[in-house]
């Protein structure tokens, strides 16, 4: 892997040009994570009726990829029935990223599904383990 | 000092990184160690290993010796007496051992701690920590636009006779040297106890317990080319001996009833349990390294790094220095452009240079900074100009990676 292959322009967009950037006024649930070992941290907001995701946004500070990926996954959510957060996985947002990741930088990719998991768990009053 | 020279002893030098010869930024971490100081370990492991201040046969009484021999080298290595050094598993819980002893007996409701804004976590969480069990206030001299301290500010704060002053000899971020002689003799002005975190200064520039005065002082092992799990507080004998223990049990005592323990002598009452012998002597060995080049040498080749990288990172446009890049060492935080500083690390790392990225264990200082992160280089013994060159190219390439 290079470093060209990773900050692919779209990431780069992504990065400077952050989607479903910012905060609502009224968020049905909203969960905030941090990375400790970085300090980025992501915060999703989930405006639900009906089960239907009508609304998300995140607000934070972190690298291209944790933002890129955060972009991604709002983008992807929207519109999206809650319960299908549960099947939104790993695997989904890598795919969403498609681009390789490497170890050491997989906590960066994943800090907005673990925020976003956490609100909808919290949402549908379940545990997340 | 030639840095060209030092680097034979250090085999991890010779390693690769994605296939390039990897060029290490990040001593200020933790330092890498020269071959003396792994043989130490390794022959007391194969040839001396067996507890200490116990047993009557030849091993204990070898390595005792040893241990205690490790003592007074790193006292003189600080102008200490040898009953002055507790050994610690590092900086951390040094201070961690006085926050539990020395300041929980001396601050009560409504006092207050006097720390600075560019702590590491490590000065300032169990400070914080101390502040609020015992309802008392946490001070902070503030750090001014130029990354030092502001010190009519701290005179101010010492007025209000702080029961104890914290604060760190050498930013671990900005590379800052402040002025800890001028801050010391103002706190003595007023009667407050001092606490040093020497951390980023015993491992690259002389330092003299008796000519700084300090009341307690405390460093890692692992940043001055020794072993990691050791750590040592020096203290003034009258502190230390009417602190309390911190950790009680074995070796830290005198005699022991079903119902009664008196505490040992100094410094073996602050060092309950077996302590970490191997790593003890390997800082030992750390020491005579140092002292065979010089700690003077050793800051004049890191004063000459810094201004060399100050110089070479000045002429990147789009780079942005931390810091007052006057009484700095070994230590510059930047960001390029936009980009945040584990991206920028990462495309580094593919050139096989290790540079940090975060927040340095400092956030709050950090995002004083207003940024969330920065990059941060930092240098040793054997480091050289090349090394800063190759670094100075990798910065050059993520501007193209990152379309600058």
């Amino acid at each position: 892997m290079t470093a060209e292959e990773m900050y692919q322009e779209i990431i780069l967009d992504y990065y400077r040009n952050p989607k479903n950037f910012g905060t609502m006024q009224h968020p049905t649930v909203a969960f905030r994570d941090s990375n400790p070992s970085c300090g980025d941290i992501i915060e999703m907001q989930l405006e639900i009726k009906d089960e239907s995701i009508r609304d998300i946004k995140f607000l934070g500070k972190g690298c291209a990829i944790s933002i890129a990926s955060a972009s991604l996954i709002t983008e992807e959510l929207k519109g999206k029935n809650i319960q299908e957060i549960k099947n939104f996985n790993k695997e989904k947002v890598l795919k969403l990223l498609a681009i390789p990741i490497s170890g050491i930088r997989l906590k960066c990719a994943l800090l907005a599904l673990k925020a976003v998991k956490m609100a909808a768990y919290n949402y549908l009053g379940e545990n997340n383990d | 000092m030639a840095a060209i020279d030092v680097r034979k002893d250090f085999p991890i030098l010779k390693r690769k990184v994605h296939e390039k010869k990897l060029i290490y930024l990040d001593s200020a971490a933790t330092s890498q160690k020269p071959i003396q100081v792994i043989n130490t370990i390794t022959d007391f492991y194969k040839n001396y290993n067996t507890n200490i201040h116990r047993a009557l046969h030849t091993l204990s009484d070898e390595a005792t010796t040893l241990y205690e021999t490790a003592r007074k080298k790193i006292a003189s290595f600080i102008n200490a007496n040898p009953e002055e050094i507790i050994f610690t598993k590092n900086a951390t819980e040094g201070l961690n051992l006085l926050a539990f002893t020395f300041g929980k007996d001396r601050v009560k409701e409504n006092d207050i701690i006097l720390v600075t804004e560019m702590e590491h976590h490590s000065n300032l969480v169990p400070w914080q920590q101390l502040a609020k069990q015992q309802k008392a206030k946490l001070s902070f001299i503030p750090v001014t636009a130029e990354g030092k301290l502001d010190l009519e500010t701290a005179e101010n704060l010492l007025k209000q006779k702080p029961k104890l002053f914290a604060f760190t000899h050498v930013s671990n971020v900005l590379g800052t040297i402040n002025p800890a002689k001028q801050l010391i003799e103002l706190a003595k002005k007023y009667n407050v106890p001092t606490i040093l975190d020497a951390s980023q200064s015993v491992p690259h520039m002389p330092v003299d317990v008796r000519d700084l005065d300090c009341d307690f002082l405390v460093f890692s092992g692992h940043k001055m080319l020794g072993p990691t799990g050791i750590g040592v507080l020096y203290g003034k004998k009258q502190h230390l001996q009417n602190m309390n223990p911190f950790l009680t049990g074995g070796d830290m005592i005198k005699e022991v009833s079903y119902t009664e323990t008196s505490w040992n002598d100094l410094p073996w009452k602050f060092e309950a349990g077996t302590p970490p012998i191997a790593e003890v002597i390997g800082l030992g060995a750390a020491v005579d390294y140092l002292q065979k080049i010089g700690m003077k040498s050793i800051q004049d080749h890191e004063q000459e790094l810094t201004a060399y990288a100050l110089e070479q990172l000045q002429k990147i446009k789009q780079v942005k220095i931390y810091g007052s890049q006057q009484e700095q060492i070994g230590v510059i935080a930047f960001n390029l452009a936009d980009i945040h500083a584990h991206d920028l690390a990462t495309v580094v790392d593919e050139e096989g240079i290790a540079i940090r990225s975060g927040h340095h264990c400092a956030q709050p200082l950090v995002e004083k900074l207003g940024v969330p992160a920065t990059a941060r280089m930092s240098f040793y013994i054997y480091t050289t100009k090349k090394d800063i060159d190759k670094a100075i190219k990798a910065i050059k390439k993520a501007k193209k990676v990152f379309k600058l």
